[in-house]
């Protein structure tokens, strides 16, 4: 079922009948056998990144789309449609870049940041350690510096793209101090000591490679530091503000890919002499799965606007995380409902849907971590505020 | 070398398409409109060109306002301008009257090709081409799966059923091209952003100095009477397998011109 959308430029309704004609043409046709065999499409990112995808939300002048997020978090909806693991791929890149993008010197972002958008390259960030998730203050991963550079020890678990990127955004420890102890590098992919453990045998979004990050004494030269020494973890944590958004998009794009799936087939499948659709108990579930879908991407656009306007967007990206990655697991199993027996075999999408949804309520701050973000905000007290669009 | 490319804006091919059942014509406002899936070949064949060649590509259309989107596709593929020809009065207008529209858009251009596709996916006369080269006294190569460009010779291999055969001609000239010519490139994004600042120039039948009375549904060689709804699909073949089930199937699908 085509979307409605509200975009504020032709350009930007330009670029999202380029996504659509991408995810047509491009992914759909690979999807199914890729995440079957668990092979990570390179050549799919190389494709986006020709197309101009993968920095869309990044200043022209460095090599960006310059898109407001409210465009960029529709592109990546469109493409997570068709293929999820490709939705969180264009996100992790983008977050890998935001850390150079907000924090970096104007030398550095002029340096490195048109080739990390140009789209022949990917990227991957590295926080989470193996005892560090919800907690990423509780990591060990050590920077130690040695003259006009730093050698980094330790291990960081489950990244995105381990193994496949070309750069790697590092959150390390310098200190020993819980919060203000920790430092970001950008580590280019070829670094000597550093190498990718065999991908992780997940239970869905198998097309994503992940996979834990050895440093072995690696080299860094000092002025691959993206801030201050001791500012890694504030820059960490803002990232995730924005990538959470991207996450809620993707959520929303798999909610809206299986609600499809499902409305499609419950046209055509018949009982008791009628399409199934015509049964009100079936149709009421297609209508709650619209419901929650419709809802999950006017929250995720909402904050992306707050974003877009400057004003602060942490709660509602934290929201739009919850509501639209619950609604992606609500509407996948309802999916596979829909759909019978027929939805529970390997022969149709709809489980995979479903097996892709859950590890949305965990990475990029489990359900209950935004759940903390949003109680904590709620215990501080927000100020009401009425902005007005410029 | 200059190029231009001829482009139509037509209801999507892949979606339940309408006439308009006032005027019986194509029901264009109502519909989900795309640029002809076969001029896109006729657009990268002309870029393709133009990167060896230099020069510049010019697209031209005729179609109500809403055919700028054909246009936009155009320009963000690479091409360098576009001239849309708008007029109520060419509602309706048949083949032979849209000819005589281009042919008089196509003299105000200087060009030394001209490329369109094989056909449209809403009209499929599959005769534009060889009437613009009757009126505008230029060699056609039809049916074009390869175009060669030496100087001002241009060479065709015309993609026939069992082969092709061997075009030649001098510039100026009309090529039409084939879906096996080439495989259309992607808008990039930046494409989109630079197809905002090309220029596009709408001109009327005044401005191309065509009388208004000539063409449209009143004085069209070919009108749509009346029209039907497709039947439902029938029965399909059933071939059962007496030990010759492959060979028959060969036959089938080579009967329907499959393999
Ligand atoms: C496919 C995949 C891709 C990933 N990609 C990346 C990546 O690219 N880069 C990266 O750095 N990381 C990545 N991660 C890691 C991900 O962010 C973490 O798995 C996540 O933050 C949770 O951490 P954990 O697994 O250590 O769980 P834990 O932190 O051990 O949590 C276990 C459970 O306890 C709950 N819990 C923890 N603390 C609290 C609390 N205070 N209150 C209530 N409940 C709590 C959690 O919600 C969870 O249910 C990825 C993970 C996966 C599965
Ligand atoms: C049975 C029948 C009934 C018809 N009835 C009507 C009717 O009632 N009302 C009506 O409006 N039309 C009618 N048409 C005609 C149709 O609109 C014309 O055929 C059309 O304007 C031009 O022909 P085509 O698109 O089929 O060209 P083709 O010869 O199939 O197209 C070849 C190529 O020529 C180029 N080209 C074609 N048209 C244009 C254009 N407008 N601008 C730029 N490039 C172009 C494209 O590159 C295209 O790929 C009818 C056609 C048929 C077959």
């Amino acid at each position: 079922m085509p979307v409605q959308r509200l975009v504020p430029t032709q350009e930007a309704a330009d670029l999202l009948e380029l996504t659509r004609e991408l995810a047509r043409e491009e992914l759909a046709p690979r999807v199914a056998q890729a995440e079957a065999e668990e092979q990570f499409p390179r050549e799919v990112f190389r494709t986006l990144g020709k197309a101009g995808l993968l920095g869309l939300p990044y200043a022209e002048e460095l090599g960006g789309g310059g898109q407001p997020y409210e465009v960029y978090l529709q592109v990546l909806e469109e493409i997570a449609a068709v293929w999820a693991s490709v939705g969180v791929g264009v996100s992790v890149h983008g977050l890998s870049c935001f850390g150079l993008a907000t924090a970096g010197t104007r030398e550095q972002q002029e340096r490195w940041l048109p080739e990390m958008l140009g789209g022949e390259l990917l990227g991957a960030y590295c926080l989470s350690e193996p005892h560090a998730g919800s907690d990423p203050a509780a990591m060990r991963t050590k920077a130690v510096r040695d003259g006009d550079a730093y050698v980094i020890t330790g291990e960081k678990a489950w990244t995105t793209h381990g193994g496949q990127a070309d750069f790697y955004k590092v959150m390390v420890r310098t200190s020993e101090h819980r919060s203000r102890g920790i430092s970001c590098f950008l580590v280019p992919g070829d670094a000597a000591g550093l190498s990718a453990d065999p991908a992780e045998r997940k239970m869905g979004l198998t097309g994503s490679t992940t996979a834990l990050m050895r440093f072995e004494g690696v080299r860094v030269d000092a002025d691959r530091r993206l801030g201050a020494e001791g500012e890694g973890l504030p820059i960490a944590l803002s990232g995730l503000d924005a990538g959470r958004l991207g996450i809620a998009a993707v959520a929303v794009g798999l909610a809206q890919g299986a609600l499809d799936d499902a409305l499609a087939y419950a046209k055509e499948r018949e009982t008791f002499g009628v399409p199934i659709i015509d049964h009100q108990g079936l149709a009421f579930l297609l209508a709650d799965m619209a419901a929650g879908t419709e809802t999950a991407r006017a929250m995720t656009l909402h904050a992306a606007r707050l974003k877009d306007a400057g004003l602060p967007y942490s709660r509602q990206a934290s929201i739009a995380k919850l509501v639209a990655t619950d609604n992606a697991m609500k509407v996948t199993t309802d999916a596979v409902q829909v759909l019978g027996g027929y939805g529970y075999t390997r022969d149709f999408p709809v489980e995979r849907y479903m097996r892709e949804a859950k590890v949305m309520q965990i990475f990029e701050g489990t359900n209950q971590i935004q759940r903390l973000v949003v109680s904590r905000a709620l215990a501080k007290g927000v100020p009401a505020q009425t902005a007005v669009l410029a | 070398m200059n190029i231009v490319v001829l482009v139509k804006q037509v209801p999507d091919s892949g979606t339940e398409r309408q006439l308009d059942s006032s005027d019986n014509t194509v029901a264009r406002a109502s519909a989900d409109n795309v640029i002809n899936e076969m001029d896109e070949y006729a657009i990268e064949e002309a870029l393709t060109v133009k990167e060896s060649q230099g020069g510049e590509v010019t697209v031209l259309t005729v179609g109500p306002d809403g055919a700028t989107d054909a246009i936009r596709k155009a320009l963000s593929m690479g091409a360098d301008k576009a001239v849309h020809v708008s007029d109520e009065a060419i509602h309706g207008s048949c083949a032979v009257q849209t000819s005589a529209v281009i042919a008089a858009a196509l003299s105000q251009l200087e060009y030394d090709l001209v490329i369109c596709g094989a056909e449209s996916t809403d009209g499929r006369v599959s005769v534009m081409p060889a009437l613009l080269s009757e009126r505008l006294g230029i060699p056609h190569l039809s049916g074009a799966r390869k175009l060669t460009v030496d100087g001002s010779t241009l060479k065709v291999e015309r993609q026939t059923d069992g082969g092709f055969w061997a075009l030649e001609a001098q510039t100026p000239a009309i090529v039409s091209t084939w879906d096996t010519i080439n495989e259309p490139r992607y808008p990039s994004f930046k494409g989109i952003m630079a197809a905002k600042k090309k220029p596009v120039e709408t001109k009327s039948l005044a401005d191309l100095g065509v009388d208004a009375g000539t063409v449209g549904l009143a004085t069209a060689t070919s009108q749509v009477l009346d029209f039907a709804g497709r039947p439902p699909k029938g029965e399909g073949v059933k071939v059962t397998d007496e030990g010759d089930g492959a060979e028959k199937l060969v036959g089938f699908l080579a009967s329907q011109k499959l393999v």
